[in-house]
């Protein structure tokens, strides 16, 4: 392997690496020798068996695809031939769509950024946008175009037909994609592969902020809660079985060893008790977290058959019950968000978010939820737009229950400013820094009673 | 107890640690070789499937894959193992199993009987002989790496077993040797080709992941997925197969509780062929959805975006 191929993959495991990609030394080794064995040639195969070798969990492969484009690109350089005008590639592109030609959409993307991508004043261009692009080329009002097109040649027929316009809007997010790589591969060949690399890869889902998450984001974010659930529930199974396995009963061990002469032959252990944990959650439900607690619902409603008695309440300035809102098995957290404002009572005379009034009314209406078996969870940031925290009541909470534990979706650093009254709750119950899908995982994992 | 005593059971002889020094030759040529001698068997694997399983073949490391329930990961090992030509050795992983299911056993009835039985020679001379391969109950792993023939080893839903299995199983996936105190180490005449299936219901360790290479049967392209279906179920018509891998298509963008896999799709177009539809249309797909979608809500859900009650 020459030294400069070694030195692109080394790159490429160190811009890995950066993504939180964890790739060891000895896979790296694999990697080269897979590539060996592979050659450069097909850049498809490249592709497949590099990831065979560095990646470790599907969460992983959307940093990778990207990094991967810019380490090995499709090409290098500009297209030779001069590109068209915009009339005639939109002609191309509706062409291609309607065909269903992965290929030449990528060739059409490359021609696209190369087109009309450039911006600045000097003649090469200092830069490539992938949103100038498409605001110029404007891909979606294909669509009707598209479409006649497609049953003009009498291609969808019957009752497919009808899937038609969802097929076409999935091919142009497809060339929508296309089009952003290739912009990224040509700033990364003016600005420095490594740099780009650091700065303009996405993170993996599960490290996203919920709180910052966009769009698309949230929905990718959304199928990676539903295995963590899985995984918390067998978790915690494993969890109660060891528990089961208690301490040795000393008393009773020697009255058993009577028969036995004194000998001891069979310890006997220390039954436990089976508890039924109580589980009470307290969610802020005010549009500045909602991309938060819309992900602890989902947990919450997934956790439904591990607790029998859980509670949960939603508040943003009154505080409600809405237990009976989740109902089993529909999973659909956007739904549950629009049910809660719909039909429970979370706000009073305004819409923005009060914890001192909203806690102090559950520990006067709801003081019976709360016992000495109970674990209540309070999901939110804090921020108490400037009133008044009334911490007397979250004392009184914390009293009664077994534990508080309270999650928050700000990063710790912001803890404190502004209206935020975090630092003052954190003094009362335990406060938990809970970002993105992975903390949220750990946490409840490790917070959860059994 | 006896000490451990290094006797090799086998005509086994020490591997050196370096891989990619194997006696025997590679089962495929190439990554098309694969894809070409898979098809023959049944199994069309595409691009990144047959590329995983040529480099596990050259690099001689186990095969981790994982995937939605119902895309093919345990037929994989199945085609692999007929391609090769291999015996097909399969442990079957579920909560509570155990070093005695997985690697080996000593027979103790029969140990009882061969020292009931006892030809009056001393106890040194018994213990050694009921501790001999005789009394060896082989299990999966252990079967697997003995043995001169090619094999195929398939951990099936390595998610399921405990985590303690999981640490069994290093010894076996890194240096292809088990050791039995009463007897030594055994170590693999012959590497067997290992496959782990996992449906992430746990996270497998970090440690058992780098020992493999991983790869993610996702569900098949358009295409791969006609050809699949007209593969598997002889006799379905063209224009029939394309408009139900395209619905199949739909609903898995529709963010239901458990998209339709392959199997799924198998499963339908064998049902419609049996019902004699020769086209899709709103009765039909009503009356089979239950085929494809295994909840109620997805039912109704998907019985909503496809517009079924408008008809």
């Amino acid at each position: 392997m020459s030294a400069e191929v070694a030195d692109r993959l080394v790159g490429f495991v160190a811009a890995l690496r950066t993504h939180g990609v964890r790739v060891g030394t000895g896979e790296t080794v694999d990697a080269a020798e897979a590539a060996a064995a592979l050659g450069f040639a097909d850049r498809g195969l490249l592709r497949e068996g590099l990831a065979a070798t560095l990646l470790h969990s599907t969460e992983q492969r959307r940093v990778f695809d990207t990094v991967f484009d810019l380490y090995f690109p499709y090409g290098v350089g500009a297209p030779q031939d001069e590109p068209g005008d915009r009339d005639d590639l939109r002609d191309r592109l509706a062409a291609a769509l309607a065909a269903d030609d992965e290929a030449l959409l990528a060739r059409l993307a490359i021609e696209a950024v190369d087109g009309f991508g450039g911006y600045g004043s000097s003649p090469d261009a200092d830069g490539w946008s992938s949103h100038q692009t498409l605001e110029r080329l404007r891909p979606q009002t294909l669509l009707a175009r598209v479409r006649d097109d497609v049953r003009a040649r009498g291609g969808a027929s019957g009752f497919a037909d009808r899937l038609l316009e969802d097929e076409i809007r999935r091919r142009i997010e497809a060339f929508r994609a296309l089009v952003a790589q290739e912009a990224r591969r040509r700033v990364a060949e003016r600005r420095g592969r490594d740099e780009i690399a650091r700065r303009a890869v996405a993170p993996t889902a599960d490290r996203v902020d919920f709180l910052y998450a966009g769009k698309d984001r949230l929905a990718e974010l959304r199928r990676t809660v539903q295995p963590l659930a899985r995984r918390l529930a067998t978790r915690m199974a494993a969890r109660r079985r060891r528990a089961a396995r208690g301490t040795i009963d000393l008393r009773r061990t020697l009255r058993g060893s009577l028969s036995t002469g004194g000998v001891p032959m069979r310890p006997v252990l220390r039954r436990r008790r089976p508890v039924r944990p109580e589980l009470v959650l307290l969610c802020d439900v005010s549009g500045s977290v909602s991309g938060f607690s819309d992900f602890t619902m989902l947990l919450v409603q997934a956790l439904h058959d591990q607790f029998s008695k859980l509670r949960v309440f939603a508040f943003v300035n009154r505080i409600d019950e809405v237990t009976g809102l989740l109902e089993h098995g529909a999973a659909d957290p956007e739904g549950l968000g629009a049910r809660i404002r719909a039909e429970a009572t979370v706000t009073g005379y305004h819409g923005s978010s009060d914890y001192g009034v909203a806690l102090g009314e559950f520990a006067q209406r709801y003081s019976a939820a709360v016992g000495p078996r109970t674990t209540v969870f309070v999901l939110g940031d804090a921020r108490t737009n400037m009133s008044d925290p009334n911490l007397s009541s979250v004392r009184e909470i914390s009293e009664r229950a077994r534990r508080v534990h309270w999650l928050n979706p700000e990063p710790r650093s912001l803890w404190g400013t502004g209206d935020s009254a975090a630092p003052e709750y954190a003094e009362l119950v335990a406060m938990h820094e809970c970002r993105n899908a992975r903390q949220l995982g750990e946490l409840t994992g490790r917070l959860l009673p059994v | 107890m006896t000490k451990p005593v290094n006797k090799r059971l086998d005509s086994g002889r020490i591997l050196p640690a370096d891989h990619t020094d194997r006696s025997e030759a590679p089962l495929f040529t190439s990554v098309d070789d694969v894809s070409a001698r898979l098809a023959e068997s049944g199994y069309l694997a595409s691009p990144a499937v047959a590329t995983t399983v040529f480099l596990a073949d050259r690099l001689g490391k186990p095969l981790l894959v994982e995937g939605p329930a119902g895309v093919g990961k345990t037929e994989l090992a199945k085609a692999v193992a007929q391609v090769a030509q291999a015996r097909l050795v399969r442990l079957q992983c579920y909560e509570g199993v155990d070093e005695s299911r997985a690697l080996y056993e000593w027979n103790h009835a029969k140990q009882l009987l061969r020292i009931s039985a006892g030809r009056g020679e001393t106890w040194d001379a018994a213990r050694t002989d009921i501790f001999s391969e005789e009394f060896l109950l082989p299990r999966p792993l252990l079967t697997a790496i003995r043995g001169d023939e090619p094999t195929v080893l398939l951990i099936d839903e390595t998610d399921k077993a405990d985590v303690e299995v999981e640490g069994l199983l290093l010894e076996v996936l890194s240096d292809f040797q088990i050791t039995v105190p009463e007897l030594g180490t055994v170590t693999a005449t012959r590497r067997p080709f290992v496959v782990l299936t996992s449906n992430a219901s746990r996270e497998l360790s970090e440690a058992l992941r780098r020992r493999c290479l991983f790869l993610h049967i996702g569900f098949p392209e358009e295409e791969l997925e006609r050809r699949i279906v007209r593969l598997k179920v002889p006799g379905i018509g063209a224009a029939l197969t394309e408009s139900v891998v395209r619905v199949v298509g739909a609903l898995r963008a529709m963010d239901l509780r458990k998209a339709p896999s392959v199997a799924e799709t198998i499963d339908w177009a064998r049902t419609l062929l049996a019902l004699g539809a020769d086209a899709l249309d709103e009765d039909v797909v009503r009356e089979t959805l239950g085929v494809i979608l295994k909840h109620q809500d997805d039912i109704l859900k998907a019985g909503a975006k496809l517009d079924l009650d408008a008809g």
